[in-house]
């Protein structure tokens, strides 16, 4: 079969359709291309982050081909060659100002070694190498750190260009000569600070929708006009700077602040025992409850609107008490919109770090606040990627897992 | 106007202010009261004289990273950054900060001393270029401490005579010092003590005793807040932000200059800008840190400048009109016990001591 213009009717149509395809595609490709660049890219180079290691064989090539034959595990100092080969890549580092680079590197695993380097490389830079004389105890007389074989094996167990080093770090262990160790016990941290983000962010989102449950209700059955004014009452907060809220919540629980000083005032405690509720993680709690509250509220209410008032007095024109009805007959139609808020609060939940830096004090911290620190104080962003990694792998399992269990088919944002 | 003519115009337009203009200069600084200070001491006569505009940044807090990110996209758009000395050292180790020579970039002292001579210590790295001195030391609440005012920085590990809350930073750096040296440690003994496992055990120890009545600060402003709000009885913070309670609010609290930790801050101009934005940040360098200059910003902040030949130039608030001498931290009868920030030690420390830190706190 053919066409007007004598092409066949199956060349004329998949041409006609590849142009419907492509104008498609142009539509979304502004889109597609931000999503690309400001989502996919930047995530993916920070995934990159947590194992590229690549900078100690870069700033040390000879180093590291010279120590492979060396045993680090023994305890015998690595050969002449392997200085000779250490002190020409750190003279040429120094030349190229990448020495301290490295040391701060190494620093992040053991303790001295950004000093180690810095102030080695003011004597190193001199040295005159064409003489062949003995390098091995000239370098350990500038620091006797260099006689040290665990300095040795710190570099040489460093060396990989992919490493799993991070990652080890952020689960409380660490890469050694021997394999995969625990930290000492009193470095052990994150692992910890990992299970109360979890542990705390459910918390909040039982609260969310404990509170925002009988208020979405409200919403979605009041009158229009009186349910409008409801609405507002949600949203304004909601509009408000965090900061804001957080800080007006430090007013409200403080030692000195308004909750405690109501209650003094009506006598149920004393002045000498007034409540620690700030600084803790029932002030982390409260704060980020209020905070998230709205996006628990709003999905819920757009579900909730949608189920007709009709089906109730259905039920119990049928013969069901108040309880039943509710519970056999709205609360099923209502779990979708329950799905949405509690995904939506549980995952802003994980990664907040303002409102428990600010209310949290020390049992109130979230692992964001230790990837904020490693991403600006200590500029250790390999292990602030690998903590984020952990991070975005366990919201994505819990999203599978959800998945399985309610559908991600039946929630609805409205 | 028609549409398209309306676009091109408003796009012009959003472009030239996007884009800084040649004569533009943007500064980074740490906000508040501080870049206050700066503006009036530095900005305004530096734009009076030169005709080059000023754009404000308070960004320093994370200047390290923020560098750090800007090189790696080969995009510096900061020409001078203040940072305190240790982000100096750190932006210098990794050839994110130029190399300054000090001598011939930096004005002389009035009298012909060279300007390297002129900071004497205080230039801590090739990097750094000082501009004032500045102390972390703890302010106590007059009317919540009892009958004897604190006079010893071991007050705060002192529960018995000195109950109630005190503020500490939210890091290893200045507290362990304090602990140990009020575990009994000599002074000059700290660094070594704490270099040790024990020795830093030993000052988690000590801090322990005191943990459940510490409430921990993490920005600057946290700590004359709670004094005020009457949440802490003493605590630490920068004896600039203490001198605005004390002067300024008129809270009744008073300073605890005991074993106050000196700490420096200054500017560092950012590695790889071009030879014309360099040349104009060396520029205002020379002319914001000379005497002068220095001298004038004690008028607006009590942080001691870091030039010698500065002090005697040292005036009265501007506002205010107190004698701003008695109330830095450098003044003889304030710093009768100091204690010097150990740049290096905590180069090497800070990660490994943070994590037991943290860990600490955790616990």
């Amino acid at each position: 079969m053919e066409v007007a213009d004598g092409t066949p009717l199956k060349k004329s149509l998949a041409r006609s359709l590849r142009k419907e395809k492509l104008r498609a595609l142009a539509l979304i490709a502004p889109l597609l291309i931000f999503v690309l660049v400001t989502f996919v890219l930047p995530i993916g180079t920070m995934l990159t982050r947590s194992i590229d290691n690549s900078i100690v064989e870069e700033i040390l090539p000879r180093t590291v081909l010279a120590l492979e034959d060396w045993n680090e595990k023994g305890d015998e100092l690595p050969n002449e060659m392997v200085f000779r080969s250490f002190v020409e890549d750190f003279q040429d580092a120094i030349a190229d100002k990448n020495h301290t680079k490295i040391g701060s590197r190494l620093n992040y695993e053991v303790s001295g070694m950004s000093s180690l380097f810095r102030k080695s490389a003011r004597k190193v830079k001199k040295w005159d190498l064409t003489d062949n004389a003995p390098i091995k105890q000239k370098l350990i007389e500038v620091n006797k750190a260099w006689g040290d074989v665990e300095t040795w094996a710190v570099i040489k167990t460093h060396s990989v260009a992919l490493t799993n080093g991070y990652f080890l770090n952020a689960v409380d262990m660490q890469r050694t000569p021997f394999g995969a160790q625990a930290q000492p016990e009193n470095k052990q941290v994150l692992v910890k600070l990992f299970i109360r983000t979890l542990k705390m962010s459910l918390i909040i989102t039982g609260m969310c929708i404990l509170l925002g449950y009988p208020v979405a209700w409200l919403l979605a059955n009041l009158s229009n006009r009186t349910s409008n004014l409801l609405l507002i009452l949600v949203l304004l907060p909601f509009w408000t700077s965090l900061l804001v809220r957080t800080s007006a919540w430090k007013v409200m629980l403080q030692n000195q602040g308004v909750i405690n000083d109501l209650l003094v005032w009506i006598g149920l405690i004393t002045d000498d025992s007034r409540l620690e509720i700030i600084n803790n993680q029932f002030g982390t709690i409260v704060a980020m409850t209020h905070i998230l509250l709205p996006f628990m509220i709003l999905p819920m209410y757009s579900v909730m609107k949608t189920i007709p008032p009709s089906y109730l007095r259905a039920a119990k024109s049928l013969g069901a008490t108040n309880w039943t009805a509710f519970w056999r007959v709205y609360f099923p139609q209502s779990v979708p919109g329950i799905g949405a808020g509690s995904i939506l609060v549980f995952i802003l939940a994980i990664g907040y770090y303002i409102t428990p830096e600010i209310v949290g004090g020390t049992d109130g911290i979230f692992i964001s606040n230790r990837i904020a620190y490693h991403i600006s104080s200590s500029l250790n962003w390999g292990l602030a990627s690998a903590l984020g990694a952990i991070l975005l792998g366990v919201v994505l399992i819990l999203y599978w897992v959800y998945d399985k269990i309610v559908g991600i088919d039946n929630v609805k944002l409205g | 106007m028609n549409l398209s003519k309306f676009l091109v115009t408003t796009t012009a337009l959003t472009l030239s202010a996007g884009i800084a203009s040649s004569q533009d200069m943007t500064i980074v600084s740490w906000g508040g009261a501080y870049s206050k200070s700066q503006l009036k001491a530095y900005h305004e006569p530096y734009s009076e004289k030169t005709g080059v505009n000023i754009i404000n940044d308070d960004s320093s807090a994370e200047a390290v990273a923020k560098l750090r990110a800007m090189n790696e996209a080969n995009n510096v758009t900061w020409d001078v950054v203040d940072v305190v000395a240790a982000d100096a050292m750190r932006l210098c180790d990794e050839g994110l900060a130029l190399e300054i020579d000090h001598d011939t970039q930096l004005a002389p002292a009035p009298d012909g001393t060279s300007a390297s001579e002129d900071f004497g210590e205080l230039i801590v790295s090739d990097c750094f270029i000082p501009q004032i001195v500045y102390s972390t030391t703890f302010g106590y609440r007059t009317d919540l401490v009892g009958d004897t005012a604190p006079t010893s920085v071991c007050a705060v590990f002192d529960l018995e005579n000195y109950p109630g809350k005190r503020s500490l930073e939210k890091r290893p750096i200045n507290n362990m010092e304090w602990a140990l040296l009020c575990d009994g440690v000599a002074k000059d003994e700290v660094y070594n003590v704490l270099e040790t496992s024990e020795g830093q055990d030993r000052a988690l120890a000590k801090l322990d005793t005191i943990k459940d009545s510490v409430v921990w600060w993490s920005a600057g402003a946290d700590t004359p807040q709670l004094l005020a709000d009457g949440e802490v009885i003493m605590g630490s913070t920068y004896n600039g932000r203490l001198f605005s309670v004390i002067e300024e609010q008129k809270q009744p609290v008073a300073m605890l200059w005991d074993a106050q930790v000196f700490d420096l801050d200054g500017w560092i101009i950012p590695a790889g800008l071009s030879a014309e934005r360099q040349k104009r940040a060396l520029d205002y360098i020379y002319f914001a840190t000379d005497t002068q200059r220095l001298a004038d910003q004690a008028k607006y902040i009590s942080y001691g400048p870091a030039r010698a030949s500065s002090a005697p130039l040292v005036g009265k608030h501007a506002d205010l009109g107190i004698d701003m001498a008695p109330h830095m931290p450098t003044d003889p009868n304030n710093a009768k016990n100091t204690f010097l920030y150990n740049y290096e030690f905590w180069a090497d420390y800070r990660d490994d001591i943070d994590a037991k830190f943290q860990a600490w706190l955790a616990q």
